[in-house]
Parts: C-alpha cells; sequence; structure tokens
C-alpha cells in the first residue's frame, strides 16, 4: 500500500475516533457537572477537561471565564479550535477524500454525509439543552462508520491501518477520560463508597460504555480501583488500554514490512505490561502518574508509527 | 439562423422514433413522481461527493455540477458513422502526433505549414526521436461532437491532453438505472458501465515491453484540483493506485513508489497532469506536483505516460483546421467527421471578415481551453464585442472564429418545467494495442436559455446518454 494512503487511513480513523471520545468526554463532564450531589463546582469540572487536553490556554484566550455552554460551543462546533468535533470530522473527511479510492463508497458517503451534517450545525449553532442529543448523535455517527468499515471494507492492509489509527487513539483517549476524572474526583478519594462517588464514577462508566460491564464483572459498590482495574487492564473491555494495545499489538505484526523491528518492539513492551501488570503495581505507582506515562508511551508509538510506515525516505 | 434541430421533437413536433418509449413513459409518469426522483438525484449526488472545484473561486470550494433525468438518445445507426469517424480521426491523430516526432513527412510534405507545427509552443521539442510503446500518443481522447442538423455532426475540438468527464458518464448511467429501471426495460440501450475495465486493458497493453504483469497507477494533481472525484473514482474503479507527485521516485531512470512495504516499481503512468508539471528537471522548476527524473525515465523507455508528453500540439486550435488533412494523408481516406467550418485570425482575410460578422461568430483562443478565452457573438452585450475586437486585433494569429453553429436541443428540466436546451458530446476514445470506446459519450447540456456554452466551468449540466442497440 502506498505510504500516504495508509497515512490518510490511518489519520481518518484517528480522526472519527477522536470526536466520539471528545463526545464522549464532553458528555461525562456534562452529566457530572448537573449532579447535585457534586462535592465540587461545575467550574473545576470543566476546567480540568480543557486542561487534559492542553486546552485551557486557547480557550482562556478567545473565551474567557469558564461555563459549561462555553466550553461545549468550543469542544464542539469551534471552527477554530483544532481539537473541536468539528475539525476532528471534517479532518476525518478530508483525509478519507484524500483515499476515496481505497474505502468503500459507503465508507466515503457516510463520513461526507456526517460533515455536510455537523457543517449545518455550525450555522445553525447548539444551544445547551441540545448537547446531550448532539453527542449521541456524534457517537452514533462514529458506530456507523466503524460498522460500515467492518461490513463493507477488504480486511486487507487497508482495513489494518484504520484500526490502527482507531485503537492508538482510543488508547490515548481512554487514558484520558479516566485522568480527568481522577483529576476531579481526587478531593472525595476518602469518601469511597459514598452517593456522591457512585454517582460521579457512574458518570465515568457510562461515559465510556462501561457502566454495565462493571456490574457484570464485579457485582458489587463502584470504587475507584475497581473501575481503574476495568478500564485499564481487562483485556475484554472494548475501551480498555489492555484491549486497545491487544489490537495495536496485532495489528503492527499483521502489517510487518521490512522497517516495523522496533516498532513491533515498542507495542511489545507495553502490550505486556498491561497483560501482566496488576492494579495494586498501578496504585503504588500513582494511578495519574501512571497513565501520564502511558500517554508518553502512545506518544511515542504514534511516533514511530510515522516514521515506519509514512516517512520512508529509502531512495 | 434556422431553428435548432432538437433531438426529441420533429420540426413539425411529432416525437422522433428514437424518442417514442421515452416519451411514452414520460407522459405516463405523474410530474410528482418525477420531481421526487430529480429531488432524490440531487441528494445523491451531494451524498456521493460527486462534485467538482471551480477555479477562482475560495479554494476548496465545491460544487455539484447538474444532472438533467431527460437522456439524450442516439439512434444505432448514428452511432455506427460517429464510432467509425472517431476511429478515423484518432488513429490520424496519432499519426500525426508520431510523424512530427520523428520524420515529419507530412511536413516535407508541404501538407501542413512546418511553422504551424515547429513553432507552435505546444510542439515540444524534448519529444523528437522518443519512441513510445506501440506509436502511441494519445490514449485517451476525448472528441467533442456536436450535431447540427439531421446526420449532421461536427467536431468541435480534440482533447488529446487530460481529457475528463468520463466519470460523469459513468454516474449518470448509475443515477438513471437507480432512478428509472422501468426505462432500461423498455428499449435495449448500450452498456458504458465496462469503461473501467477497457481503460485499465488500454493502459496495460501500452506498458514498455518486457513487463509481464505492469503496475499502472493515476497520477493526480492532489485533491485541490477540479477533476479530483474523477481520478480517485476511476483508480478505485480499475482497482490500481492513485498516486500524488510525492508518492513516486526515481532512482537510476526507473520509476518507484513509496510503500507501506517499501518501494515498488511503476511500469504506467495514467497521468492526470498536465505536461509542464510532469518532471520538474525537465519542464516547469517550480512544480511541486510532478515527479523529478520522470522524463528521463520515460525517454529511457522506462515507463509510459498516457498520454504521452507533447499531445497538445494535435489538439491545439491552430491544428484544428488541418485534422482532415491529417485523415487523407495517414489513412489515405476521406473524413468521416466534419470539421466545423473555421478562419484563421492569423490570415488577413479571414480577420477582415471575422471582424465584420463578429456579432454572428464564436470566436476562441488558440491556447485556450475550457471555454474562458471566447466570445459567443450571438448572445454577448455589444460591449463584450468591443472589449474582444480589441483583444483580437491585439494579436490575431491567437484566434481562430467559427459560424455559430445551431447546436440541437434536448428537453430539458429548468425552473419554468421542461424546456429545449443546447448539448454536446464528448465520446471517449481510447487507443493501444486497438482502438476501443464505449458507446456514447458525455453528453453536456447548457442550462441556460439560449446559452451554446456546455462546459462545467460555465454553469453547464449534463445527462445521461443512450446509443439504442436496434
Amino acid at each position: 500500500m502506498l505510504s500516504s494512503t495508509a497515512d490518510h487511513l490511518y489519520w481518518m480513523a484517528r480522526s472519527m475516533e477522536r470526536a466520539e471520545n471528545t463526545a464522549r468526554m464532553l458528555d461525562v463532564t456534562y452529566r457530572m457537572s448537573l449532579l447535585k450531589h457534586s462535592t465540587v463546582g461545575p467550574f473545576h469540572e470543566w476546567a480540568a477537561m480543557l486542561s487534559i487536553s492542553g486546552l485551557h490556554y486557547d480557550y482562556a484566550d478567545r473565551y474567557g471565564e469558564i461555563t459549561a455552554d462555553k466550553v461545549i460551543r468550543f469542544m464542539a462546533l469551534d471552527e477554530e479550535n483544532p481539537a473541536s468535533i468539528y475539525n476532528s470530522l471534517a479532518n476525518a473527511r478530508e483525509n478519507a477524500r484524500a483515499v476515496r479510492g481505497t474505502i468503500t463508497s459507503e465508507m466515503w458517503e457516510a463520513l461526507n454525509h456526517t460533515w455536510l451534517e455537523i457543517r449545518d450545525m455550525s450555522t445553525r449553532g447548539l444551544g445547551e439543552e441540545n448537547a446531550s442529543r448532539f453527542f449521541e448523535w456524534v457517537k452514533e455517527r462514529s458506530h456507523l462508520s466503524r460498522g460500515i468499515t467492518y461490513g463493507t471494507l477488504l480486511q486487507d492492509d487497508a482495513f489494518r491501518f484504520l484500526r490502527l489509527g482507531t485503537f492508538l487513539e482510543r488508547a490515548d483517549n481512554t487514558a484520558r477520560i479516566l485522568d480527568v476524572k481522577y483529576h476531579v474526583l481526587l478531593p472525595s478519594l476518602d469518601d469511597i463508597g459514598g452517593a456522591a462517588d457512585y454517582y460521579q464514577w457512574g458518570a465515568l462508566l457510562r461515559s465510556v460504555s462501561a457502566f454495565e460491564s462493571y456490574r457484570k464483572v464485579y457485582r458489587d459498590l463502584i470504587t475507584p480501583k475497581r473501575v481503574a482495574e476495568l478500564l485499564v487492564l481487562r483485556a475484554d473491555m472494548p475501551r480498555s488500554l489492555a484491549a486497545c494495545l491487544n489490537e495495536v499489538n496485532r495489528l503492527v505484526h499483521e502489517i510487518n514490512g521490512p522497517r516495523s523491528g522496533e516498532l513491533i518492539r515498542r507495542c511489545g513492551l507495553l502490550h505486556a505490561g498491561l497483560r501482566f501488570g496488576t492494579v495494586d503495581e498501578i496504585f503504588s505507582l500513582g494511578l495519574h502518574e501512571y497513565l501520564t506515562g502511558f500517554l508518553v508511551r502512545i506518544h511515542e508509538l504514534g511516533e514511530l508509527i510515522n516514521t515506519t510506515y509514512f516517512w520512508s525516505t529509502d531512495e | 439562423m434556422k431553428p435548432a434541430y432538437d433531438e426529441m421533437h420533429d420540426a413539425a413536433g411529432g416525437v422522433r422514433p428514437s424518442y417514442q418509449s421515452f416519451a411514452d413513459w414520460l407522459k405516463s409518469t405523474a410530474p410528482e413522481v418525477i420531481a421526487r426522483k430529480r429531488e432524490e438525484a440531487d441528494l445523491t449526488f451531494h451524498r456521493v461527493g460527486i462534485t467538482f472545484a471551480v477555479y477562482g473561486e475560495e479554494a476548496g470550494k465545491e460544487r455539484l455540477i447538474p444532472f438533467d433525468i431527460v437522456p439524450r438518445i442516439i439512434p444505432a445507426h448514428e452511432w455506427k458513422v460517429m464510432e467509425a469517424g472517431l476511429r478515423q480521426r484518432v488513429k490520424a491523430l496519432n499519426a500525426f502526433l508520431h510523424d512530427i516526432y520523428h520524420d515529419q513527412e507530412i511536413l516535407k510534405a508541404g501538407r501542413i505549414p512546418k511553422e504551424q507545427v515547429l513553432g507552435n509552443s505546444q510542439y515540444r521539442k524534448e519529444m523528437a526521436g522518443v519512441n513510445v510503446p506501440g506509436q502511441v500518443y494519445a490514449h485517451i481522447a476525448g472528441v467533442d461532437l456536436v450535431r447540427a442538423g439531421e446526420g449532421e455532426y461536427y467536431v468541435l475540438e480534440d482533447n488529446l491532453r487530460t481529457p475528463s468527464g468520463v466519470s460523469y458518464m459513468l454516474e449518470d448511467r448509475k443515477m438513471m438505472m437507480r432512478l428509472f429501471p422501468e426505462l432500461f426495460a423498455r428499449q435495449a440501450i448500450a452498456p458504458v458501465e465496462h469503461y473501467p475495465d477497457l481503460l485499465l486493458d488500454n493502459l496495460r497493453s501500452v506498458a514498455p515491453a518486457n513487463v509481464a504483469d505492469p503496475n499502472v497507477v493515476l497520477l493526480t494533481p492532489g485533491q485541490f484540483n477540479s477533476a479530483y472525484f474523477e481520478h480517485a473514482f476511476l483508480a478505485q474503479q480499475m482497482g490500481i493506485e492513485l498516486v500524488e507527485g510525492n508518492d513516486l521516485f526515481v532512482r537510476e531512470n526507473t520509476v518507484y513508489m513509496r510503500t507501506t512495504q517499501g518501494s515498488k516499481r511503476v511500469d504506467v503512468i495514467y497521468r492526470r497532469i498536465d505536461d509542464d508539471f510532469l518532471d520538474p528537471l525537465s519542464f516547469r522548476k517550480d512544480s511541486v506536483l510532478g515527479v523529478p527524473g520522470l522524463f528521463s525515465a520515460y525517454r529511457a523507455g522506462k515507463v509510459t505516460l498516457a498520454n504521452a508528453v507533447g499531445t497538445g500540439i494535435a489538439d491545439d486550435k491552430a491544428m484544428y483546421i488541418h485534422v482532415p488533412e491529417m485523415i487523407r494523408f495517414y489513412c489515405g481516406e476521406e473524413p468521416i467527421l466534419q470539421n466545423v467550418p473555421t478562419w484563421e485570425l492569423g490570415k488577413s482575410d479571414d480577420l477582415k471578415y471575422v471582424l465584420d460578422h463578429l456579432p454572428e461568430l464564436v470566436v476562441k483562443e488558440v491556447h485556450g481551453s475550457g471555454g474562458y478565452g471566447m466570445l459567443v457573438g450571438p448572445t454577448a452585450s455589444k460591449e463584450e464585442i468591443r472589449l474582444f475586437r480589441e483583444k483580437i486585433i491585439a494579436g490575431p494569429a491567437n484566434y481562430i472564429a467559427q459560424p455559430t453553429l445551431s447546436l440541437s436541443t434536448c428537453p430539458t428540466f429548468v425552473d419554468s418545467g421542461v424546456a429545449p436546451r443546447h448539448i454536446d458530446l464528448r465520446p471517449f476514445v481510447l487507443s493501444g494495442k486497438d482502438i476501443t470506446m464505449v458507446p456514447g459519450g458525455l453528453t453536456r447540456v447548457a442550462l441556460k436559455q439560449g446559452s451554446l456554452v456546455v462546459n462545467s466551468s460555465q454553469g453547464g449540466g449534463t445527462k445521461d446518454t443512450w446509443v439504442l442497440e436496434n
């Protein structure tokens, strides 16, 4: 496969996944900010979300004071915020457009339709009351794209680069979602098992579609440690770090190629840590510290994927 | 000027035999159904993203080419003549290109003035003596035809560089079959959907000698090019890689593409980039679209470019008038398809006549393309004519003029209902080991009342083209 095609496919999938996860992150923050039991002000929740995405300075410059309405506008439809859902969907569509010959027409049509719809929304604007419906819509469009990919695309390297983008981005995003909530919930950690905690952690689990799974797996109170275990180490949880790295690791083996030795080694290392790690180890290091380290490693894998597959200079 | 020939109705208002079946259907179908289907077509084209970019407008802006649901129907016996004429014409044009880059027999014989060829900026001296596989230069030709009367087809121009529009031909057919499957059951309409197969076969047939399983790629300037949709579409339909300049590189006169598995040799490039931008080492140095060293690999016979470099000389408007002579010279036959009578403004008699009759004539720039540098006398304002006259006088040799043909019309849906609009036809002729084509081509329609300009960049639309099988 052409290096540039692989590059577009990978970023198309990453951008779509990013849009979905941004919607998830906004959704959980929005829900948590609505909770009566919230032990911390809504201001804190939105601020933490901005800071974990590295966007608090951009936001402050453009919008000033933090309010739910303004943060949602900034993160959902702001054309000048490169990390907004609007721009993620635009990126997904632009990358898809560049490889229309490689993806199926159904895939392209779905992405293009998504783009046309959000472009309409951006001109109409989005009231706060519609926020939840909007987040649902983003998730559904992402589900649809992924479903069409599975249902229509030949499972060759094009398919693998799409999957690689999806899971690398998802690993990054799940780690961030977990980290941001941990930030917010930190002051109340002593209050383990309290009602506030139940709702807060419940909202977090719901945001990654893991609430029911938690119930099934643990049949018990929601505790931070188990939440972390579920979202970091459980390989059967579709959005957990372990599940993502399972996929990434398998994919780099399948794609292989003449230059992929170092990439395979680094994926293997990260994968093994998740496969054989324990939640006690993670907590003795500190979850925040663990997640920060994980994000650095994911970033490094992204760089290696670039140099291994996309920026070949073997003239 | 006599009233235009209408493809569907005769002068008395009766329906022509070729349209009888369609006319019956149209009469028996409720207007609401048709309105709904037209809406559906519009939505589908938007969703599928069959769009084109317009030069001079905001970068990256995309527009739909309007699609009209009334097909343009060509009777079998007319197509037979057109097909024979197209084969003859394209064969002669390829022979001409080979000749002028080699022995120049036609110039030696004095059949075409030497200076008009060798002094033309479209003549590529770099191509002199270069041998191309099968002596084929114009692998893909788009020949624009117009009809002026019963059985009266004229060639308006030959497009031998990177003719576009075939994707609309294919999408229009797909759309018609999707909207009105019952129409295709009523009568035998020649299929066109196998065009990508013919094209791929054609490209493979001109691979460099001794390449067993040629790797064919389509080279595009990128997604901001006006025809990008078509490039991606054709690459996908043929199952070949769509590449941009920086996907390719040249090592020891061999072209490779960069892939995730390392480099892979490229044998045939269906390029949709103009000559000037192909290779910054040989042509325009500021080109970022091309591949350094490509031309050298090409000259060495290590890679085939389709179309060849230097075809622009043969479709230049200054050369157009000589095509009938080329047919006589290389084929030893009389031309089957006629040229539109043409005045060369470089000749003083012609110039005088044209300047005296500007309001009746169509004047075209010799090196222009896309309908930008032209004057359509009958529809132009006095001011437009005055300005164009000044341009002509400043450089008469840059222009040719033709009578305003009353292009045939075809019923077309417009805001006020169904009304006749002028149309032309661009068949696509493929030359490789053999000459092949699918029946018909792309019909373009001028949507403005009275307008004769069908270019999509000037507000033209398209129609499905049916060649009847009996």
